[in-house]
């Protein structure tokens, strides 16, 4: 991972790109490329690294969160030295993100997790599309603007994929409220409903 | 001026999965497929939210009902998702019955899609009884080992939910070695079948770079000449014990795609005898590994598998909690249909659903 940062910085040093740390015990670390430059880093790993096969693509959202963080400080009280905690409530903006597994089916090597991020969750939603690059890319993009509402800018054919087309939100955000009755659609029929009942309810 | 005459047709459903779950709408110039975009999405059940609002271990039935014709596979990429995410090892003596469960489900994949593309070539019912003949012994095997023909629901972290029961060990090791037999006879009937080869040879090639680009994988990606399997590359499990070759095509046409299944039933044979030889005493589960309450730590994996229709990922983020703050599941259908419109054009309507059987969807997975 580290020999393939390093090979992105020598070849393209404007570029923004730093690598995430990953916790867990699998220990598989990802990079991070910023929106502008996605899509050389991309052609980059492809043609150059030979990561030919663009395996996975999922969208995820982060929620806006506030985080808690708690400071110690050393402070004289009445003239004694005492240690005292201030917390204080930080606002992280929320945002979504684009994830791309890439695997080498030339050198037999992978997985290269790459991040994209957008801006927020609201208006500025769109990131580079990978499809151009990696043909596999594209249902998967479709999937994550369907479910997630990320917008790829550059996708050939950039329509709804499993929800039907006049469904507007996003099910797979966070804040997501699924509606009382999925099977509800205003009908004339409502307006005949209302008349007999305001009749049936004004009889005695 | 008929010969500029378009007709827009929504084609299907032909194919046995995709009955009223998936259509095409294609554009023909007489026969002649000039614009196809497949239309799916009529199964969609938001699995992924589901899994979100769950706990990690309620997830694991719901991995059955994706590709419903290989269930244990996808419970086997799932519990190894979450094995590498909060670091579990897995029982000896699992591994084993996980290699033999997957060989099995692979073979009955195959067999049964051997039986599904005859029917789509218009040979409604003969082949597909021979085939289901077949799949009907290894799903008694399953039934007997888990309790359901399909919804077996049997992985669990770091190893299986309940030992072999007497006798079928047996019972597998007599299927397995009748099981070569039935595919020569299989071969036979079908390869000789001039109908056949002409409705499958030189229909619908696909190069090697093609595929990749286009994330095609499992057998349509070996079919166009890759050497990629990832029973190979990953030797997850303990796959890296057995010796097995990895089948290729040639072409990259239906037939190549066709017959790449029956090299590979053939191998899995071989893994199968070998596994059954090798199998250990034990236990079935890690003792240490948390079932119901497991809290992986705080982090992300991407597990995947050489499921029998291709690489079946899940890509896992944890926070902490007891439920995953995201679930991802790679499906290799849906991603095998990118290349659909590309196979198709040009070729005549009636091949183009021997082209959507020749590479092997189930709905459940593609629409999730």
């Amino acid at each position: 991972m580290t020999g393939v940062l390093e090979a992105i910085r020598a070849a393209m040093p404007l570029a923004g790109v730093e690598l995430v740390n990953n916790p867990s015990p699998c220990g598989q670390h990802s990079l991070r490329v910023e929106r502008k430059d996605v899509l050389a880093v991309a052609e980059f790993l492809r043609d150059r690294l030979g990561y030919d096969f663009c395996s996975n693509v999922s969208g995820v959202d982060w929620p806006p969160q506030k985080l808690k963080e708690t400071t110690t400080k050393k402070e004289l009280v009445d003239g004694v030295e005492k240690e005292v905690k201030t917390t204080s409530e930080r606002d992280v903006p929320g945002f979504l993100e684009v994830v791309y597994h890439l695997y080498s089916i030339s050198k037999k090597s992978g997985a290269l997790t790459l991040r994209v991020r957008t801006g927020d969750r609201g208006a500025d939603v769109a990131v580079p599309s990978l499809t151009p690059v990696w043909k596999s890319a594209d249902f998967q993009e479709r999937e994550a603007f369907d479910l997630f509402g990320i917008r790829f800018d550059g996708h050939p054919d950039l329509r709804r994929i499993l929800m039907w087309d006049e469904f507007a939100d996003f099910p797979m955000r966070k804040d997501y409220v699924p509606p009382d009755d999925f099977e509800y659609e205003p009908t004339p029929h409502d307006e005949i409903l209302a008349k007999v009942k305001a009749r049936t309810e004004a009889a005695p | 001026m008929s010969d500029l005459q378009t007709i827009d047709v929504s084609l299907g459903p032909q194919h046995p999965s995709t009955h009223g779950v998936f259509r095409m709408n294609v554009t023909l110039d007489g026969e002649t497929v000039t614009r196809l975009q497949p239309v799916f999405g009529y199964l969609h059940r938001n699995h992924e939210k589901i899994a979100e609002g769950n706990s990690w271990l309620a997830a694991m039935p719901y991995t059955d009902r994706l590709d419903y014709i290989c269930p244990l596979t996808n419970n086997w990429a799932y519990a190894l998702a979450v094995e590498k995410l909060a670091g579990i090892e897995v029982a000896e003596r699992a591994e084993f019955i996980r290699v033999i469960t997957a060989e099995l489900t692979r073979l009955q994949n195959h067999v049964a899609f051997l039986g599904f593309i005859l029917g789509d070539m218009g040979a409604w019912g003969t082949a597909l009884m021979y085939a289901f003949r077949e799949r009907e012994k290894i799903l008694d095997l399953f039934e007997s080992l888990t309790g359901a023909r399909m919804m077996c629901n049997y992985m669990r972290f770091g190893g299986c939910r309940c030992d072999l029961p007497p006798g079928w060990l047996d019972a597998t090791r007599k299927l397995v070695d009748g099981f070569p037999a039935f595919l020569d006879e299989m071969e036979a009937l079908l390869n000789g079948n001039e109908i056949l080869l002409a409705r499958l040879q030189g229909v619908a090639p696909l190069s090697a770079a093609r595929a990749i680009n286009g994330g095609m994988s499992g057998p349509v990606l070996r079919a166009s000449g890759v050497d990629y399997d990832i029973r190979k590359t990953d030797g997850y499990g303990i796959y890296s014990r057995f010796k097995f070759r990895v089948p290729r095509g040639a072409a990259g046409d239906c037939f190549d795609r066709f017959m790449l299944r029956v090299l590979e039933a053939r191998e899995s044979v071989e893994i199968l005898k070998q596994a059954i030889a090798g199998i250990p005493d034990g236990p079935v589960v890690n003792p240490k590994a948390k079932q119901r309450g497991l809290r992986p730590p705080a982090g992300e994996a991407y597990g995947r598998i050489e499921g029998p229709k291709g690489e079946l990922g899940f890509y896992l983020i944890s926070d902490g909690g007891d439920k995953p703050f995201r679930f991802r599941i790679r499906p290799p259908s849906l991603i095998n249909l990118t290349l659909l419109e590309e196979l198709c054009l040009g070729t005549k309507l009636a091949d183009v659903m021997v082209i959507l059987g020749s590479i092997d969807i189930v709905l459940g997975e593609v629409d999730r």
